[in-house]
Protein backbone atom coordinates (compact mmCIF):
# COMPACT_ATOMS: atom_id res chain seq x y z
CA UNK A 1 0.00 0.00 0.00
CA UNK A 2 2.85 2.38 0.86
CA UNK A 3 4.34 1.71 -2.55
CA UNK A 4 1.03 2.37 -4.29
CA UNK A 5 0.71 5.66 -2.39
CA UNK A 6 4.27 6.57 -3.33
CA UNK A 7 3.52 5.81 -6.98
CA UNK A 8 0.40 7.98 -7.00
CA UNK A 9 2.29 10.78 -5.27
CA UNK A 10 5.12 10.50 -7.78
CA UNK A 11 2.72 10.65 -10.74
CA UNK A 12 1.00 13.68 -9.22
CA UNK A 13 4.31 15.42 -8.55
CA UNK A 14 5.65 14.70 -12.04
CA UNK A 15 2.40 15.87 -13.62
CA UNK A 16 2.61 19.09 -11.65
CA UNK A 17 6.21 19.46 -12.75
CA UNK A 18 5.26 18.73 -16.36
CA UNK A 19 2.67 21.48 -16.40
CA UNK A 20 4.58 24.21 -14.60
CA UNK A 21 8.34 23.64 -14.78
CA UNK A 22 10.66 25.12 -17.41
CA UNK A 23 11.49 22.97 -20.41
CA UNK A 24 14.98 22.04 -19.20
CA UNK A 25 13.59 20.60 -15.99
CA UNK A 26 10.89 18.68 -17.84
CA UNK A 27 13.62 17.27 -20.08
CA UNK A 28 15.74 16.28 -17.10
CA UNK A 29 12.81 14.64 -15.34
CA UNK A 30 12.04 12.61 -18.47
CA UNK A 31 15.60 11.38 -18.71
CA UNK A 32 15.62 10.47 -15.02
CA UNK A 33 12.37 8.58 -15.48
CA UNK A 34 13.70 6.80 -18.57
CA UNK A 35 16.91 5.72 -16.85
CA UNK A 36 15.05 4.86 -13.67
CA UNK A 37 12.86 2.34 -15.47
CA UNK A 38 15.90 0.74 -17.16
CA UNK A 39 17.55 0.41 -13.74
CA UNK A 40 14.33 -1.05 -12.36
CA UNK A 41 14.88 -3.85 -14.88
CA UNK A 42 18.45 -4.24 -13.62
CA UNK A 43 17.07 -4.51 -10.10
CA UNK A 44 14.89 -7.43 -11.20
CA UNK A 45 18.01 -9.14 -12.57
CA UNK A 46 20.05 -8.33 -9.48
CA UNK A 47 17.39 -9.87 -7.26
CA UNK A 48 17.96 -13.01 -9.35
CA UNK A 49 21.70 -12.72 -8.68
CA UNK A 50 22.68 -11.41 -12.11
CA UNK A 51 24.22 -8.19 -13.37
CA UNK A 52 23.93 -7.19 -17.01
CA UNK A 53 26.56 -4.88 -18.47
CA UNK A 54 24.55 -4.74 -21.66
CA UNK A 55 21.18 -3.17 -20.90
CA UNK A 56 22.20 -0.54 -23.47
CA UNK A 57 21.22 -3.17 -26.03
CA UNK A 58 17.56 -2.94 -25.06
CA UNK A 59 17.73 0.76 -24.26
CA UNK A 60 18.99 1.28 -27.82
CA UNK A 61 16.46 -1.10 -29.34
CA UNK A 62 13.66 0.74 -27.55
CA UNK A 63 14.93 4.09 -28.73
CA UNK A 64 15.47 3.01 -32.34
CA UNK A 65 12.13 1.17 -32.49
CA UNK A 66 10.35 4.33 -31.40
CA UNK A 67 12.31 6.45 -33.84
CA UNK A 68 11.89 4.05 -36.77
CA UNK A 69 8.15 4.05 -36.23
CA UNK A 70 7.97 7.74 -37.12
CA UNK A 71 10.87 7.80 -39.53
CA UNK A 72 10.06 4.80 -41.72
CA UNK A 73 6.44 4.01 -41.11
CA UNK A 74 5.23 7.55 -40.44
CA UNK A 75 3.44 6.65 -37.27
CA UNK A 76 4.10 9.67 -35.11
CA UNK A 77 2.06 8.74 -32.07
CA UNK A 78 3.99 8.84 -28.80
CA UNK A 79 1.93 6.10 -27.14
CA UNK A 80 2.56 3.79 -30.10
CA UNK A 81 6.26 4.62 -29.87
CA UNK A 82 6.43 3.69 -26.18
CA UNK A 83 4.63 0.42 -26.90
CA UNK A 84 6.86 -0.31 -29.90
CA UNK A 85 10.03 0.27 -27.90
CA UNK A 86 8.90 -2.03 -25.12
CA UNK A 87 7.71 -4.72 -27.50
CA UNK A 88 10.77 -4.66 -29.75
CA UNK A 89 13.09 -5.06 -26.76
CA UNK A 90 10.97 -7.91 -25.37
CA UNK A 91 10.99 -9.71 -28.72
CA UNK A 92 14.77 -9.57 -29.06
CA UNK A 93 15.16 -10.64 -25.42
CA UNK A 94 12.81 -13.57 -26.00
CA UNK A 95 15.36 -14.85 -28.52
CA UNK A 96 18.66 -13.90 -26.84
CA UNK A 97 17.29 -14.96 -23.46
CA UNK A 98 17.21 -18.56 -24.65
CA UNK A 99 21.00 -18.44 -24.75
CA UNK A 100 21.73 -16.04 -21.89
CA UNK A 101 19.49 -17.77 -19.34
CA UNK A 102 22.00 -20.62 -19.35
CA UNK A 103 24.84 -18.39 -18.12
CA UNK A 104 25.64 -16.89 -14.74
CA UNK A 105 27.98 -14.41 -13.07
CA UNK A 106 30.72 -12.87 -15.18
CA UNK A 107 29.74 -14.96 -18.22
CA UNK A 108 26.23 -13.55 -18.18
CA UNK A 109 27.55 -10.02 -17.67
CA UNK A 110 30.09 -10.27 -20.48
CA UNK A 111 27.76 -11.99 -22.94
CA UNK A 112 25.14 -9.32 -22.42
CA UNK A 113 27.84 -6.70 -22.95
CA UNK A 114 28.93 -8.47 -26.13
CA UNK A 115 25.44 -8.42 -27.62
CA UNK A 116 25.05 -4.70 -26.92
CA UNK A 117 28.37 -3.99 -28.62
CA UNK A 118 27.34 -6.06 -31.64
CA UNK A 119 24.28 -3.85 -32.06
CA UNK A 120 26.49 -0.79 -31.59
CA UNK A 121 28.77 -2.03 -34.36
CA UNK A 122 25.83 -2.68 -36.66
CA UNK A 123 24.27 0.74 -36.02
CA UNK A 124 27.53 2.59 -36.57
CA UNK A 125 27.93 0.89 -39.95
CA UNK A 126 24.35 1.34 -41.16
CA UNK A 127 24.13 4.38 -43.36
CA UNK A 128 20.36 3.91 -43.64
CA UNK A 129 20.06 4.49 -39.88
CA UNK A 130 22.25 7.55 -39.89
CA UNK A 131 25.42 5.76 -38.89
CA UNK A 132 27.17 7.45 -35.93
CA UNK A 133 24.95 10.52 -36.23
CA UNK A 134 21.68 8.68 -35.79
CA UNK A 135 18.50 10.44 -36.83
CA UNK A 136 15.66 12.56 -35.47
CA UNK A 137 12.19 11.52 -34.52
CA UNK A 138 9.02 13.53 -34.18
CA UNK A 139 6.00 12.51 -32.22
CA UNK A 140 3.10 14.70 -33.23
CA UNK A 141 0.20 13.00 -31.51
CA UNK A 142 -0.49 11.18 -28.29
CA UNK A 143 -3.17 8.49 -28.48
CA UNK A 144 -4.43 10.26 -31.58
CA UNK A 145 -4.60 13.71 -30.00
CA UNK A 146 -2.58 16.33 -31.82
CA UNK A 147 0.04 18.05 -29.69
CA UNK A 148 0.72 21.76 -29.96
CA UNK A 149 4.34 22.66 -30.26
CA UNK A 150 5.99 23.28 -26.93
CA UNK A 151 3.52 20.99 -25.19
CA UNK A 152 4.92 17.69 -26.50
CA UNK A 153 7.46 17.02 -23.77
CA UNK A 154 5.06 18.04 -21.06
CA UNK A 155 2.54 15.49 -22.31
CA UNK A 156 5.25 12.85 -22.74
CA UNK A 157 6.40 13.34 -19.18
CA UNK A 158 2.90 12.77 -17.82
CA UNK A 159 2.39 9.75 -20.10
CA UNK A 160 5.80 8.42 -19.10
CA UNK A 161 5.09 8.92 -15.41
CA UNK A 162 1.78 7.07 -15.63
CA UNK A 163 3.16 4.14 -17.62
CA UNK A 164 6.32 3.84 -15.53
CA UNK A 165 4.32 3.99 -12.29
CA UNK A 166 2.09 1.21 -13.62
CA UNK A 167 4.98 -1.07 -14.57
CA UNK A 168 6.84 -0.27 -11.35
CA UNK A 169 3.81 -1.34 -9.33
CA UNK A 170 3.54 -4.50 -11.40
CA UNK A 171 7.24 -5.24 -10.77
CA UNK A 172 6.75 -4.59 -7.06
CA UNK A 173 3.83 -7.02 -6.97
CA UNK A 174 5.86 -9.59 -8.86
CA UNK A 175 8.89 -9.32 -6.56
CA UNK A 176 6.89 -9.20 -3.33
CA UNK A 177 5.15 -12.49 -4.07
CA UNK A 178 6.15 -16.09 -4.73
CA UNK A 179 8.02 -15.15 -7.88
CA UNK A 180 10.30 -12.74 -6.03
CA UNK A 181 11.08 -15.39 -3.45
CA UNK A 182 11.81 -17.87 -6.20
CA UNK A 183 14.16 -15.38 -7.87
CA UNK A 184 16.00 -14.90 -4.58
CA UNK A 185 16.13 -18.68 -4.30
CA UNK A 186 17.85 -18.89 -7.67
CA UNK A 187 20.33 -16.25 -6.50
CA UNK A 188 21.05 -18.15 -3.26
CA UNK A 189 21.08 -21.78 -4.36
CA UNK A 190 20.14 -23.04 -7.81
CA UNK A 191 20.82 -26.66 -6.96
CA UNK A 192 18.18 -26.56 -4.25
CA UNK A 193 15.68 -24.83 -6.53
CA UNK A 194 16.07 -27.63 -9.08
CA UNK A 195 15.71 -30.35 -6.47
CA UNK A 196 12.58 -28.68 -5.15
CA UNK A 197 11.14 -28.99 -8.63
CA UNK A 198 11.44 -25.50 -10.16
CA UNK A 199 13.51 -24.43 -13.14
CA UNK A 200 16.22 -21.80 -12.49
CA UNK A 201 16.58 -21.40 -16.26
CA UNK A 202 12.95 -20.36 -16.57
CA UNK A 203 13.21 -17.89 -13.70
CA UNK A 204 16.28 -16.26 -15.25
CA UNK A 205 14.68 -16.25 -18.71
CA UNK A 206 11.50 -14.54 -17.55
CA UNK A 207 13.35 -11.97 -15.44
CA UNK A 208 15.72 -11.27 -18.32
CA UNK A 209 12.68 -10.64 -20.51
CA UNK A 210 11.13 -8.31 -17.93
CA UNK A 211 14.39 -6.37 -17.58
CA UNK A 212 14.67 -6.03 -21.37
CA UNK A 213 11.09 -4.82 -21.78
CA UNK A 214 11.65 -2.20 -19.08
CA UNK A 215 14.88 -1.10 -20.77
CA UNK A 216 12.99 -0.85 -24.07
CA UNK A 217 10.37 1.36 -22.46
CA UNK A 218 13.13 3.52 -20.99
CA UNK A 219 14.82 3.77 -24.39
CA UNK A 220 11.62 4.90 -26.11
CA UNK A 221 10.98 7.42 -23.36
CA UNK A 222 14.51 8.80 -23.68
CA UNK A 223 14.13 9.01 -27.45
CA UNK A 224 10.94 11.03 -27.03
CA UNK A 225 12.69 13.34 -24.59
CA UNK A 226 15.72 13.96 -26.75
CA UNK A 227 13.97 13.82 -30.13
CA UNK A 228 16.96 12.05 -31.55
CA UNK A 229 18.55 8.59 -31.46
CA UNK A 230 22.15 7.58 -32.06
CA UNK A 231 24.32 4.48 -31.51
CA UNK A 232 25.57 5.90 -28.20
CA UNK A 233 22.38 4.51 -26.63
CA UNK A 234 23.78 0.99 -27.03
CA UNK A 235 27.41 1.78 -26.17
CA UNK A 236 28.94 0.10 -23.14
CA UNK A 237 29.31 3.38 -21.26
CA UNK A 238 25.53 3.76 -21.41
CA UNK A 239 25.10 0.25 -19.97
CA UNK A 240 27.72 1.09 -17.35
CA UNK A 241 25.76 4.16 -16.38
CA UNK A 242 22.73 1.97 -15.63
CA UNK A 243 24.80 -0.32 -13.43
CA UNK A 244 26.22 2.78 -11.72
CA UNK A 245 22.72 4.07 -10.97
CA UNK A 246 21.65 0.64 -9.72
CA UNK A 247 24.55 0.52 -7.27
CA UNK A 248 23.93 4.12 -6.28
CA UNK A 249 20.31 3.36 -5.36
CA UNK A 250 20.51 -0.19 -4.07
CA UNK A 251 18.15 -3.06 -4.71
CA UNK A 252 15.95 -3.06 -1.62
CA UNK A 253 13.07 -1.06 -3.03
CA UNK A 254 11.58 -0.43 -6.46
CA UNK A 255 11.67 3.28 -5.62
CA UNK A 256 15.47 3.25 -5.26
CA UNK A 257 16.23 3.21 -9.02
CA UNK A 258 14.12 6.31 -9.60
CA UNK A 259 15.60 8.15 -6.65
CA UNK A 260 19.10 7.27 -7.82
CA UNK A 261 18.38 8.16 -11.44
CA UNK A 262 17.05 11.58 -10.39
CA UNK A 263 20.12 12.26 -8.30
CA UNK A 264 22.34 11.08 -11.12
CA UNK A 265 20.68 13.32 -13.71
CA UNK A 266 20.65 16.32 -11.36
CA UNK A 267 24.32 15.75 -10.57
CA UNK A 268 25.18 15.49 -14.20
CA UNK A 269 23.28 18.63 -15.16
CA UNK A 270 24.90 20.67 -12.43
CA UNK A 271 28.36 19.18 -12.89
CA UNK A 272 28.44 19.56 -16.66
CA UNK A 273 27.36 23.17 -16.23
CA UNK A 274 29.88 24.20 -13.59
CA UNK A 275 32.67 21.65 -13.78
CA UNK A 276 32.57 20.08 -17.24
CA UNK A 277 36.15 18.83 -17.03
CA UNK A 278 35.94 16.97 -13.75
CA UNK A 279 32.39 15.71 -14.03
CA UNK A 280 33.37 12.11 -14.61
CA UNK A 281 35.89 12.27 -11.81
CA UNK A 282 33.19 13.44 -9.44
CA UNK A 283 31.13 10.41 -10.49
CA UNK A 284 34.07 8.18 -9.63
CA UNK A 285 34.43 9.76 -6.22
CA UNK A 286 30.69 9.37 -5.61
CA UNK A 287 30.88 5.67 -6.53
CA UNK A 288 33.84 5.17 -4.20
CA UNK A 289 31.98 6.83 -1.35
CA UNK A 290 28.87 4.74 -1.93
CA UNK A 291 30.77 1.46 -1.99
CA UNK A 292 32.74 2.36 1.13
CA UNK A 293 30.01 3.87 3.27
CA UNK A 294 26.70 2.64 1.88
CA UNK A 295 27.45 -0.68 0.17
CA UNK A 296 23.73 -1.43 -0.11
CA UNK A 297 23.10 1.90 -1.85
CA UNK A 298 21.44 5.19 -0.99
CA UNK A 299 18.25 3.39 -0.09
CA UNK A 300 19.99 2.34 3.14
CA UNK A 301 19.51 5.93 4.31
CA UNK A 302 15.76 5.76 3.73
CA UNK A 303 15.57 2.49 5.66
CA UNK A 304 17.65 3.84 8.53
CA UNK A 305 15.28 6.75 8.89
CA UNK A 306 12.28 4.47 8.99
CA UNK A 307 13.79 2.34 11.74
CA UNK A 308 15.50 4.81 14.07
CA UNK A 309 17.98 3.13 16.40
CA UNK B 1 2.16 -53.01 0.81
CA UNK B 2 2.79 -51.50 -2.57
CA UNK B 3 6.11 -51.02 -4.23
CA UNK B 4 7.23 -47.39 -4.47
CA UNK B 5 10.62 -47.59 -6.07
CA UNK B 6 12.23 -50.37 -8.07
CA UNK B 7 15.71 -50.35 -9.55
CA UNK B 8 16.63 -53.10 -11.95
CA UNK B 9 20.15 -54.06 -12.98
CA UNK B 10 21.65 -50.60 -12.53
CA UNK B 11 25.19 -50.20 -13.77
CA UNK B 12 27.34 -47.12 -13.49
CA UNK B 13 31.08 -46.68 -13.67
CA UNK B 14 33.38 -43.70 -13.60
CA UNK B 15 36.41 -44.76 -15.63
CA UNK B 16 37.84 -47.80 -13.87
CA UNK B 17 35.74 -47.29 -10.73
CA UNK B 18 32.51 -49.26 -10.59
CA UNK B 19 30.00 -47.28 -8.56
CA UNK B 20 27.06 -49.54 -9.37
CA UNK B 21 27.65 -53.11 -10.46
CA UNK B 22 24.31 -54.56 -11.42
CA UNK B 23 22.17 -53.26 -8.56
CA UNK B 24 18.58 -54.40 -8.23
CA UNK B 25 16.61 -53.07 -5.29
CA UNK B 26 12.97 -52.44 -4.57
CA UNK B 27 11.34 -50.44 -1.81
CA UNK B 28 7.87 -50.83 -0.35
CA UNK B 29 5.73 -47.91 0.71
CA UNK B 30 5.77 -46.70 4.31
CA UNK B 31 9.10 -48.30 5.12
CA UNK B 32 12.32 -46.84 6.47
CA UNK B 33 15.39 -48.22 4.77
CA UNK B 34 19.00 -47.41 5.55
CA UNK B 35 21.82 -47.67 3.05
CA UNK B 36 25.18 -48.39 4.65
CA UNK B 37 28.65 -48.91 3.30
CA UNK B 38 32.12 -47.42 3.33
CA UNK B 39 32.93 -44.27 1.40
CA UNK B 40 32.91 -45.05 -2.30
CA UNK B 41 30.70 -48.12 -1.92
CA UNK B 42 28.04 -46.61 -4.16
CA UNK B 43 25.35 -45.38 -1.77
CA UNK B 44 25.32 -41.76 -2.88
CA UNK B 45 25.69 -42.85 -6.52
CA UNK B 46 22.51 -44.84 -6.04
CA UNK B 47 20.72 -41.78 -4.62
CA UNK B 48 22.08 -39.64 -7.44
CA UNK B 49 20.74 -42.06 -10.04
CA UNK B 50 17.33 -42.16 -8.38
CA UNK B 51 17.11 -38.35 -8.27
CA UNK B 52 18.25 -37.94 -11.86
CA UNK B 53 21.56 -36.24 -11.11
CA UNK B 54 23.41 -39.18 -12.68
CA UNK B 55 22.21 -41.34 -15.51
CA UNK B 56 22.94 -45.05 -15.11
CA UNK B 57 24.98 -46.66 -17.90
CA UNK B 58 22.27 -49.28 -18.09
CA UNK B 59 19.30 -50.51 -16.10
CA UNK B 60 15.86 -49.25 -15.19
CA UNK B 61 14.44 -47.24 -12.32
CA UNK B 62 10.72 -47.22 -11.80
CA UNK B 63 8.91 -44.89 -9.45
CA UNK B 64 5.22 -45.49 -8.93
CA UNK B 65 5.24 -47.72 -12.00
CA UNK B 66 6.83 -45.05 -14.17
CA UNK B 67 10.27 -45.23 -15.74
CA UNK B 68 12.30 -42.26 -14.52
CA UNK B 69 15.73 -42.87 -16.04
CA UNK B 70 16.69 -39.87 -18.15
CA UNK B 71 14.36 -37.42 -16.42
CA UNK B 72 15.91 -34.26 -14.93
CA UNK B 73 16.15 -33.82 -11.14
CA UNK B 74 13.44 -31.19 -11.47
CA UNK B 75 10.99 -33.52 -13.20
CA UNK B 76 11.72 -36.29 -10.72
CA UNK B 77 11.19 -33.88 -7.81
CA UNK B 78 7.84 -33.00 -9.32
CA UNK B 79 6.88 -36.68 -9.36
CA UNK B 80 7.34 -36.84 -5.60
CA UNK B 81 10.94 -37.88 -4.91
CA UNK B 82 12.56 -35.41 -2.52
CA UNK B 83 16.06 -35.39 -1.17
CA UNK B 84 18.12 -33.73 1.50
CA UNK B 85 21.86 -33.24 1.21
CA UNK B 86 24.91 -34.23 3.17
CA UNK B 87 25.85 -30.55 3.20
CA UNK B 88 22.55 -28.70 3.76
CA UNK B 89 21.45 -26.81 0.67
CA UNK B 90 19.64 -23.76 1.97
CA UNK B 91 18.73 -20.29 0.79
CA UNK B 92 21.29 -18.54 2.98
CA UNK B 93 20.02 -14.99 2.73
CA UNK B 94 16.41 -15.88 3.52
CA UNK B 95 14.70 -16.52 6.81
CA UNK B 96 13.85 -20.07 7.84
CA UNK B 97 10.20 -19.29 7.18
CA UNK B 98 10.93 -18.03 3.66
CA UNK B 99 13.05 -21.11 2.94
CA UNK B 100 10.08 -23.33 3.76
CA UNK B 101 7.60 -21.01 2.07
CA UNK B 102 9.59 -21.19 -1.15
CA UNK B 103 9.75 -24.97 -0.95
CA UNK B 104 6.00 -25.23 -0.37
CA UNK B 105 5.12 -22.75 -3.11
CA UNK B 106 7.27 -24.65 -5.62
CA UNK B 107 5.55 -27.85 -4.47
CA UNK B 108 2.27 -26.08 -5.26
CA UNK B 109 0.80 -26.63 -1.80
CA UNK B 110 -2.85 -25.55 -1.61
CA UNK B 111 -1.99 -23.11 1.13
CA UNK B 112 1.78 -22.56 1.33
CA UNK B 113 1.48 -20.41 4.46
CA UNK B 114 -0.39 -23.11 6.37
CA UNK B 115 1.93 -25.82 5.07
CA UNK B 116 4.89 -23.73 6.23
CA UNK B 117 3.43 -23.29 9.70
CA UNK B 118 2.85 -27.03 9.89
CA UNK B 119 6.44 -27.75 8.82
CA UNK B 120 7.83 -25.26 11.35
CA UNK B 121 5.90 -27.02 14.10
CA UNK B 122 6.66 -30.56 12.93
CA UNK B 123 10.39 -29.93 12.70
CA UNK B 124 10.54 -27.88 15.91
CA UNK B 125 11.83 -24.90 13.94
CA UNK B 126 9.26 -22.33 15.07
CA UNK B 127 11.76 -20.60 17.37
CA UNK B 128 14.07 -20.03 14.41
CA UNK B 129 11.40 -18.93 11.91
CA UNK B 130 12.65 -15.36 11.59
CA UNK B 131 16.37 -16.18 11.57
CA UNK B 132 18.45 -16.11 8.42
CA UNK B 133 19.32 -19.61 7.25
CA UNK B 134 22.98 -18.64 6.82
CA UNK B 135 23.36 -18.00 10.54
CA UNK B 136 21.87 -21.21 11.95
CA UNK B 137 23.77 -23.84 13.98
CA UNK B 138 24.56 -27.02 12.05
CA UNK B 139 21.93 -29.23 13.67
CA UNK B 140 19.18 -26.75 12.78
CA UNK B 141 20.55 -26.43 9.25
CA UNK B 142 20.25 -30.19 8.88
CA UNK B 143 16.66 -30.13 10.09
CA UNK B 144 15.73 -27.25 7.80
CA UNK B 145 17.28 -29.09 4.86
CA UNK B 146 15.08 -32.10 5.51
CA UNK B 147 12.05 -29.93 6.24
CA UNK B 148 12.40 -28.26 2.83
CA UNK B 149 12.74 -31.61 1.10
CA UNK B 150 9.65 -33.00 2.83
CA UNK B 151 7.09 -30.78 1.12
CA UNK B 152 3.44 -31.51 0.69
CA UNK B 153 3.87 -33.57 -2.45
CA UNK B 154 6.74 -35.85 -1.30
CA UNK B 155 6.10 -39.56 -1.54
CA UNK B 156 9.66 -40.79 -1.25
CA UNK B 157 12.21 -39.01 0.93
CA UNK B 158 15.91 -39.61 0.37
CA UNK B 159 18.25 -38.45 3.13
CA UNK B 160 21.97 -38.31 2.45
CA UNK B 161 23.70 -38.65 5.82
CA UNK B 162 21.12 -36.74 7.85
CA UNK B 163 23.28 -36.73 10.99
CA UNK B 164 26.73 -36.05 9.55
CA UNK B 165 28.43 -32.97 10.94
CA UNK B 166 26.21 -33.01 14.01
CA UNK B 167 27.53 -33.68 17.51
CA UNK B 168 26.97 -37.20 18.87
CA UNK B 169 24.50 -36.13 21.57
CA UNK B 170 22.33 -34.27 19.04
CA UNK B 171 22.08 -37.11 16.52
CA UNK B 172 19.27 -39.06 18.10
CA UNK B 173 17.20 -35.96 18.82
CA UNK B 174 17.47 -34.87 15.20
CA UNK B 175 16.59 -38.30 13.85
CA UNK B 176 13.61 -38.49 16.22
CA UNK B 177 12.25 -35.25 14.78
CA UNK B 178 12.97 -36.25 11.17
CA UNK B 179 11.45 -39.70 11.45
CA UNK B 180 8.44 -38.39 13.36
CA UNK B 181 7.78 -35.89 10.59
CA UNK B 182 8.27 -38.51 7.85
CA UNK B 183 5.89 -40.87 9.60
CA UNK B 184 3.29 -38.11 9.97
CA UNK B 185 3.65 -37.26 6.28
CA UNK B 186 3.28 -40.91 5.32
CA UNK B 187 6.34 -41.02 3.09
CA UNK B 188 8.79 -43.80 2.40
CA UNK B 189 12.28 -43.00 3.69
CA UNK B 190 15.64 -44.12 2.36
CA UNK B 191 18.61 -42.78 4.30
CA UNK B 192 22.35 -43.11 3.95
CA UNK B 193 24.01 -43.34 7.35
CA UNK B 194 27.41 -44.12 8.86
CA UNK B 195 26.38 -44.27 12.51
CA UNK B 196 25.34 -47.87 13.17
CA UNK B 197 23.49 -46.96 16.38
CA UNK B 198 21.27 -44.64 14.35
CA UNK B 199 20.79 -47.34 11.71
CA UNK B 200 19.86 -49.98 14.30
CA UNK B 201 17.44 -47.65 16.01
CA UNK B 202 15.58 -46.11 13.06
CA UNK B 203 15.77 -48.43 10.05
CA UNK B 204 13.29 -51.23 9.43
CA UNK B 205 15.55 -52.62 6.72
CA UNK B 206 19.25 -52.21 6.00
CA UNK B 207 21.00 -52.52 2.64
CA UNK B 208 24.80 -52.84 2.79
CA UNK B 209 26.86 -51.67 -0.21
CA UNK B 210 30.37 -52.74 -1.05
CA UNK B 211 32.31 -51.81 -4.18
CA UNK B 212 29.19 -50.98 -6.15
CA UNK B 213 27.34 -54.15 -5.19
CA UNK B 214 25.03 -55.25 -2.40
CA UNK B 215 26.45 -57.64 0.18
CA UNK B 216 23.52 -57.79 2.61
CA UNK B 217 19.88 -56.78 2.65
CA UNK B 218 17.40 -57.40 5.46
CA UNK B 219 16.36 -56.44 8.98
CA UNK B 220 18.96 -54.45 10.96
CA UNK B 221 19.90 -57.16 13.51
CA UNK B 222 20.77 -59.74 10.88
CA UNK B 223 22.49 -57.34 8.43
CA UNK B 224 24.55 -55.59 11.09
CA UNK B 225 25.68 -58.96 12.41
CA UNK B 226 26.63 -60.46 9.04
CA UNK B 227 30.34 -61.21 8.74
CA UNK B 228 30.80 -59.38 5.42
CA UNK B 229 29.12 -56.29 6.75
CA UNK B 230 31.26 -56.27 9.87
CA UNK B 231 34.39 -56.73 7.82
CA UNK B 232 33.72 -54.40 4.89
CA UNK B 233 31.31 -51.82 6.25
CA UNK B 234 31.78 -51.44 9.94
CA UNK B 235 35.48 -52.28 9.80
CA UNK B 236 36.10 -49.79 7.02
CA UNK B 237 34.22 -47.22 9.01
CA UNK B 238 36.73 -47.53 11.83
CA UNK B 239 39.75 -47.14 9.60
CA UNK B 240 38.05 -44.15 7.92
CA UNK B 241 37.56 -42.52 11.28
CA UNK B 242 41.25 -42.90 12.01
CA UNK B 243 42.27 -41.47 8.67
Amino acid sequence: MRIAAAAVAAVAALSGLALTAPQWLVFMAMLALAKGVVVLGLLVLMRTGLVSFGQGLYFGIGAYAAALLSHHWHIADAAAMLAAGTLAAALVAALLGLLLAGYRDIFFAMLSLAFSMILYGVLVKSAALGSTDGFNLHARTFLGLALTSGMERRVFLIAGAVSVAAVALAVHKLLAGDWGRLAAGVRDNELRVSYLGASPYRVVYVNYLVAAALAGLGGALAALAVGHVDPETTYWTTSGEFVFIAILGGTQSILAPFLAASIFEALRTVASQYAPNVWQMSLGVAMLAIIMFLPAGLWTLAERRRRPA
Amino acid sequence: MTQVLAAQRLKKSFGAVTAAADISLSFDSDTVVSLIGANGAGKTTFLNMVTGYLKPDSGRIQFGGRDIVGLSPRRIANLGISRSFQIPQLFQSMSVRDNLLLAESIAAADDPQAATDAALARFALADYAAQKAGLLPEGIRKLLDVAMALSSRSRLLLLDEPTSGVSADEKFAIMDVVMGAALAAGVTVIFVEHDMDIVARFAGRVVAFYEGGIIADGPPDSVLRAADVRRYVIGEELSDAVA
